[in-house]
């Protein structure tokens, strides 16, 4: 294999070039640049058939979007039918009807939202310009990812519309889905290509990361937010193929009753669970590991301080990553698994619970002796901490055996899983949107407003879902369309407060979408982050870097110097045109 | 009715109102009336329903043990963050930061290692109260429970059978659990106890009750339309004789309509309510004699013929509405023409209660006669 | 500024001629390393997603031993073993097509590369002589499942119509790329006419495979899997019966047959609509096939054997959905080889899709052990 090695053309890997940049330069760059990533090129299809990162991901942010927003409302339905134990609340539903909102609620939010959520949308915007790269490893494949992703939310809804519907509940549990008459061919045939969509992803970021970083941007200098998105990758690309034959082999026994999974011919209904939760646990860490990662970069850049034992949080994503694969049969607790292997799963469990506390207490350890700034993206931080706090100390309930027994399918799950996906990942996903949205769009947003919103969601969440707690230890069963009327008045408060999560997600974007159009403009790096994507123009231009880069350490705040003329930070080595720069950028000491 | 009903912010208003308006209406559909459930007003705390088994108590000790370890450790990170938040927040323009290290070596593996061996005793009490609830006693009697859309069958030792669990007090029971159809769960809060119930095998649940009373018994795993209708009563009984009065039916002793309500109970009531609201399938009490179509526009009269069609073949009429694949599985085999009788007594009853003498009456007044088993059960469990 | 400069012109249009190197990439050792990684994660994934079948094959094997060592004796170890042997050799050829394309020898590259897609083709033509005997006999999937012993040669020249469905397909194809040819030829379009030349070839493979598992079904008569099973028929009294005890689905039987039956009828007018003609074939399907070659003698066979299948087609199925995905690669290769792409310094997506067909192949590899030399 020598021959690859033959040098071809000017294209060595001496691309950036010693160059002194000038003042006009320096303003254009980090002042605001006359042509970026948003206007380099005009008209549909240069959206539509572009493969700049940047593009693909405020496409993916907006799908995604659209998809909270459906999924959103069909949880407002749910909620408000629930608001009467008998069914004679605001919204009247049939079991049926109840049965369909709560399927789609849940399959559309998991599948088309909160797993290509942060990775996809935030990661595909953020991860190239972090390792300093023009673009990830493989522009099509992103593209084609995100066309998948379009595809397969598109049978999701082709199965709402044309397949009567989805009333499996999300986990396409066997035998009932084999049976119904609903739409679950197209629905699962929708997470099937939504699984090589996530795929793709993840395939992308794992070759990005490994081979795309700049001349002295080493493993140990990558954001955190980078090595959580790696940790996601290694999932992505290890469980969702497994999802993938799953589901193919449920199509194929539904289709043709191949006596795998059906107990009618039979086959193994539990084998099924196995081979689900053997993706979709792992999955459970796709949907919050990104988000932590998020967490991360955010709680350092607003208390302007390195972010505290890196290397143990780093390790601690991996090994979340790696746990998340060994511990599946923590939610088949009651199925009928062997008791020996329950109680092996249990042990797992529980050590899942260290690598999550171990970056809980880093997160705090950095605050101390910061600068903080309470700003949106931080509020949003600190409700991640109180209300991932919250999710993951109630799994330890359900971790032990002997609890597990008793709030399994209960409503204590629910407001587990959610205090952890909505608590978790959507605060994260909202922070970290806060956060970059002046970088992608050079525009800064209402930060009141945005507090506001962070303050609804935080307050409406808690209500939603803190009385769910109590009621699922007193044994309220989960997917219940009318109930012992001992609950109503918990789950009257659970609706009141999503409508006011709902209220606080719309006001949200609201200011975001506001600051994107009519917001003032902001220079470059406005947080004083130190990360390599705030050394880009904001917008960044096409190539995301016009300049040579400025090599240092992620976290090495005092590197940012104030430029009073342009109102924001430069790095200190960029900031001085006059002075010459080394052509081997140094790593910054620190 | 003394319904103690623990909320959020102590006893309300509208709990006080939803029980009045419960205790006249009952819940359509179910095979037990809310209302019913007298429950002891003691042992009911916070968080749980009553203890009513050997392993509850085990169970909510743990689980408090884990609320109070969680509830200092959390409230310990929401005190520092919010104090280091107010502490070291940025006041004005500049921005003041105090060196400080970065890491820490000693301090990060004491908080990863610490905090781990109090997770130690949580799992160890976990796995013991687990296998105390699924380890069944020896002298266990075994209750066979067959479960299927939306209905819960249970059969006794002696034979007998019925739709709400019967059990005696201190009496140690295995529960044999087999599905008809899809996955179900059975999950009874008050005994802490729950199994999946998977159709193709036998799955296993044990329990000593310990606690006379009425307790809730309900599906917890996904079944279908009617899942959240497949609720009944688990209650427990004094002694074998108690529980023989409320378990035992002699069909002789009993009107025809009252004989057809048991069979409604026992396997129709999951899918058909008599309150006149369609359900999976056409209300029961509006069915006798009804005119209608069928699904594919032919018109049919609900005769005797038409009832004992609908029951053995329930693919042939499907009425308009709830076609075109019936979602009813075929009672041949499983109910005798005599009992189809019953139903039919029954669905006339309904349409006019004033045909038979008296209201319902619960099977409790008849005399347990040794010997006797109602046929039912027989060629249902054959299945 | 200065950094996009020179990149910019150089866009990542694979079929142009010139740099292959992508704008976002800073040389093309950067770009082969991404690829090569790219590819070995896409094999993980691959191995992931054949990995849900064969822990099926595991829990399954486990669970009901005998199942698989009945069933297997339905499988013709000579034409499993002919694929193997089909597919090695078309490994070797892909590993020099790889060679060839490292040290820019395109023609010979472009030559390799077709003996690899007549392999993959012949690989396909032996599978759909297999597939289409076996549904002969009414081996399908399990709830399929309806064995009878007898032989469906009722199509054309006493072919299995099944055979023909298969054929027809690749048939419209080899026409396609026949007259493609020409047209390419005629017009002058030198590349084309190669590229379709060569795809006609391939195409041809397929009949090759098929026909020379037509001819050895016909040589033996049904091939070895019917004289194995039935001498293991005759020693080994199957009961598969005491097997199904355990499985507690008596209650099914009932509407299990009803079901069967339903699609017997489904299996009739199927073929009555083939316009066939179906005089004997009425008799033999119904068991009185002493006329015809057949297998082991149906009355010994449970339906659980179905199962079997069910794990059979779905692996084999989905193996064969990965020999069509290979091929079409293997195509787009071979239109690359004939346009002279490759270079030492650039022959990436040769030595990528190689990788790719090695996997393919290595996986057939475990599935012929595993499914036919069960003893």
């Amino acid at each position: 294999m020598a021959a690859h090695n033959v040098p071809i053309g000017p294209m060595g890997r001496q691309k950036y070039e010693v160059e002194i940049m000038s003042s006009e330069a320096i303003r254009n760059t980090f002042g605001t640049p006359e042509t970026h990533f948003l206007n380099h090129e005009k008209g549909w299809k240069s959206w539509a058939f572009t493969l700049d990162h940047k593009r693909i991901g405020i496409m993916y942010l907006i799908g995604v979007t659209i998809a909270l927003i459906l999924a959103g409302v069909f949880a407002l339905v749910l909620r408000t039918h629930l608001w009467s134990f008998d069914g004679t609340g605001p919204v009247k539903l049939t079991n049926a009807q109840y049965n369909q909102m709560f399927t789609l609620h849940g399959a559309i939010m998991v599948f088309a939202f909160i797993i290509p959520s942060v990775p996809a949308a935030l990661g595909n915007i953020v991860l190239p310009m972090m390792l300093g790269a023009k673009d990830v490893a493989f522009p099509r494949m992103n593209l084609a990812s995100f066309y998948l992703w379009i595809a397969g939310t598109g049978c999701l809804l082709f199965a709402i519309l044309a397949g009567h519907g989805l009333d499996t509940g999300w986990t396409f549990y066997t035998p009932y889905s084999i049976e119904t008459e609903t739409g679950v061919i197209y629905a699962t045939f929708g997470a099937f290509i939504l699984g090589f969509s996530s795929i793709f992803t993840g395939l992308n970021f794992l070759v990005t990361v490994n081979t795309m970083r700049a001349k002295g941007q080493t493993w140990f200098k990558l954001p955190l937010f980078l090595w959580s998105l790696y940790a996601t990758s290694i999932i992505q690309v290890l469980a969702t193929p497994v999802l993938g034959i799953t589901l193919l082999m449920l199509i194929a026994e539904k289709t043709m009753h191949i006596g795998i999974f059906d107990p009618k011919y039979g086959g193994d209904p539990v084998l099924f669970q196995h081979f689900f939760w053997f993706y979709s646990h792992p999955a459970v860490y796709i949907m919050i590991l990104p988000a932590m990662g998020v967490i991360s970069e955010l709680i350092s850049v607003y208390s302007q301080k390195k972010i505290f034992g890196y290397s143990f949080i780093a390790f601690s994503s991996i090994a979340i990553a790696l746990l998340g694969f060994l511990v599946w049969g923590h939610h088949m607790f009651t199925s009928g698994q062997s008791q020996v292997v329950t109680l092996i799963f249990s042990a797992i469990t529980f050590t899942v619970a260290i690598p999550s506390a171990v970056k809980v207490f880093n997160w705090l350890a950095t605050l101390y002796k910061g600068s903080i700034l309470l700003s949106t993206p931080m509020c949003f931080a600190l409700s991640f901490i109180f209300l991932f706090g919250i999710g993951g100390l109630t799994g330890l309930f359900l971790g032990a055996l002997s609890t597990d027994i008793h709030l399994h399918d209960t409503y204590f799950v629910v407001a587990h899983f959610h205090f952890v996906m909505v608590g978790g990942t959507l605060t994260a996903l909202l922070g970290g949107v806060f956060h970059w949205w002046p970088k992608i769009f050079g525009r800064m947003y209402n930060d009141f407003l945005g507090r506001v919103s962070c303050f609804l969601v935080f307050t409406g969440f808690n209500l939603t879902f803190f009385p769910q707690f109590v009621m699922g230890a007193r044994g309220m069963p989960r997917r219940y369309a009318t109930y012992d009327p001992e609950f109503q008045i918990f789950h009257q408060y659970s609706t009141i407060g999503a409508f006011v999560l709902g209220i606080g997600i719309v006001m949200a974007y609201a200011v975001l979408v506001y600051a994107a159009f009519r917001g003032p403009r902001c220079g470059s790096n406005p947080f004083r982050a130190a990360s390599l994507e705030w050394q880009s123009s904001s917008p960044p231009d096409f190539h995301n870097f016009t300049h040579k880069i400025a090599m240092c350490d992620p976290y090495d705040y005092d590197s940012q110097v104030y430029d009073e003329e342009l109102d924001t930070y430069v790095h200190r080595e960029l900031a001085q045109p006059s002075k010459p720069v080394e052509a081997e950028p140094q790593p910054a000491a620190n | 009715m003394n319904w103690q009903i623990p909320t959020l912010f102590g006893q309300t208003e509208t709990a006080k109102t939803v029980l009045e308006r419960v205790q006249e209406t009952t819940l359509p559909g179910t095979t037990v009336p809310a209302s019913s459930i007298e429950r002891p007003e003691t042992g009911v705390s916070y968080w749980f329903p009553e203890q009513a088994s050997t392993f509850a108590k085990g169970v909510d000790d743990l689980y408090m043990f884990i609320f109070w370890v969680s509830t200092v450790f959390f409230i310990a990170i929401v005190v520092a963050m919010v104090y280091l938040c107010l502490k070291y927040r940025r006041r004005g323009k500049e921005i003041v930061v105090e060196p400080s290290s970065s890491h820490n070596t000693n301090l990060e593996i004491a908080w990863s290692v610490l905090p781990s061996i109090l997770l130690v005793p949580m799992f160890w009490w976990g796995a013991t109260g687990y296998f105390d609830s699924r380890i069944p006693a020896e002298d266990a009697e075994e209750i066979l429970v067959t479960a299927s859309r939306y209905n819960w069958l249970f059969t006794y030792p002696d034979g007998d059978s019925s739709s709400e669990l019967h059990l005696v007090r201190d009496k140690p029971v295995t529960l044999k659990m087999q599905s008809n159809d899809v996955l179900h769960s059975m999950y009874v809060p008050a005994f802490r106890q729950k199994m999946d119930i998977v159709p193709g095998r036998y799955t296993y649940a044990f329990m000593v009750p310990t606690k006379l009373g009425q307790y809730r018994l309900a599906c917890t795993e996904y079944c279908g339309e009617g899942h959240s209708k497949m609720r009944t009563l688990c209650e427990v009984h004094i002694d074998d004789q108690d529980r023989k009065e409320n378990t035992q039916w002699i069909e002789s002793e009993h009107a025809p309509w009252e004989n057809g309500e048991r069979i409604y109970k026992i396997h129709c009531s999951g899918c058909h309510r008599i309150d006149g609201q369609a359900a999976t399938g056409p209300a029961l009490n509006l069915t006798w004699n009804r005119e209608g179509k069928t699904h594919t526009g032919e018109a049919f009269k609900a005769d005797d013929n038409y009832i004992l069609e609908s029951i053995w073949y329930p693919a042939a009429k499907v009425v308009e509405g709830y076609g075109p694949v019936s979602k009813m599985n075929s009672f041949k085999g499983i109910l005798s023409q005599d009992q189809v009788n019953h139903v039919i007594a029954y669905l006339k009853h309904l349409q006019d209660p004033n045909a038979a003498n008296a209201p319902a009456d619960e099977p409790t007044d008849t005399e347990p006669v040794a010997g006797e088993k109602s046929t039912e059960e027989e060629t249902e469990t054959e299945a | 500024m200065a950094v996009a400069d020179s990149h910019d012109t150089a866009h990542d249009d694979h079929h142009d001629h010139g740099e292959f190197i992508a704008h976002h990439f800073d040389s093309p050792e950067q770009q082969f390393d991404s690829g090569k990684l790219g590819i070995w994660i896409f094999l993980v994934t691959e191995v992931l997603f054949f990995s849900g079948l064969f822990v099926a094959y595991t829990l399954w094997r486990n669970h009901h031993p005998e199942v698989f060592e009945q069933a297997h004796v339905f499988l013709d170890k000579i034409l499993g073993g002919l694929n193997t042997v089909v597919l090695l050799f078309s490994s070797l050829t892909m590993a020099l097509a790889v060679r060839s394309a490292q040290l820019g020898k395109n023609k010979q590259c472009s030559l390799y590369l077709l003996i690899t897609m007549v392999c993959a083709a012949m690989f396909l033509g032996v599978k759909a002589v297999e597939y289409s005997h076996k549904w002969d006999m009414g081996i399908f999937v399990r709830s399929q499942f309806d064995y009878t012993g007898g032989h469906d040669t009722s199509g054309l020249f006493g072919l299995s119509p099944y055979l023909i469905q298969l054929c027809a397909i690749p048939a419209l194809l080899l026409v396609g790329c026949l007259v493609a040819a020409v047209i390419g030829k005629l017009t002058n379009k030198a590349l084309f006419g190669s590229f379709m030349i060569g795809m006609t070839i391939t195409v041809a493979g397929f009949f090759l495979g098929a026909g020379s598992g037509v001819v050895y079904m016909s040589a033996t008569g049904g091939g070895t899997g019917g004289s194995h099973a039935s001498h293991v028929s005759e020693t080994q009294p199957l009961m598969l019966h005491a097997m199904t005890a355990s499985e507690d689905e008596d209650h099914d039987h009932g509407e299990e047959h009803a079901h069967d039956d339903h699609d017997h009828a489904d299996d009739h007018s199927h073929e009555h609509a083939d316009g066939e003609s179906h005089e004997a074939l009425d008799g033999d399907h119904h068991g009185d096939a002493h006329a015809m070659d057949h297998g082991p003698d149906p009355s010994k066979f449970d339906k659980d054997i179905g199962t079997f299948f069910s794990i059979y087609y779905c692996m084999t199925g989905l193996h064969a959905i990965h020999i069509i995905g290979g091929i079409i690669a293997l195509a787009w290769l071979y239109w690359r080889s004939l346009a002279a792409h490759w270079r030492p310094d650039y022959f990436g997506p040769v030595d990528f899709v190689g990788l790719y067909w090695h996997l393919v192949d290595l996986i057939w590899i475990y599935l012929f052990p595993l499914l036919y030399l069960i003893e």
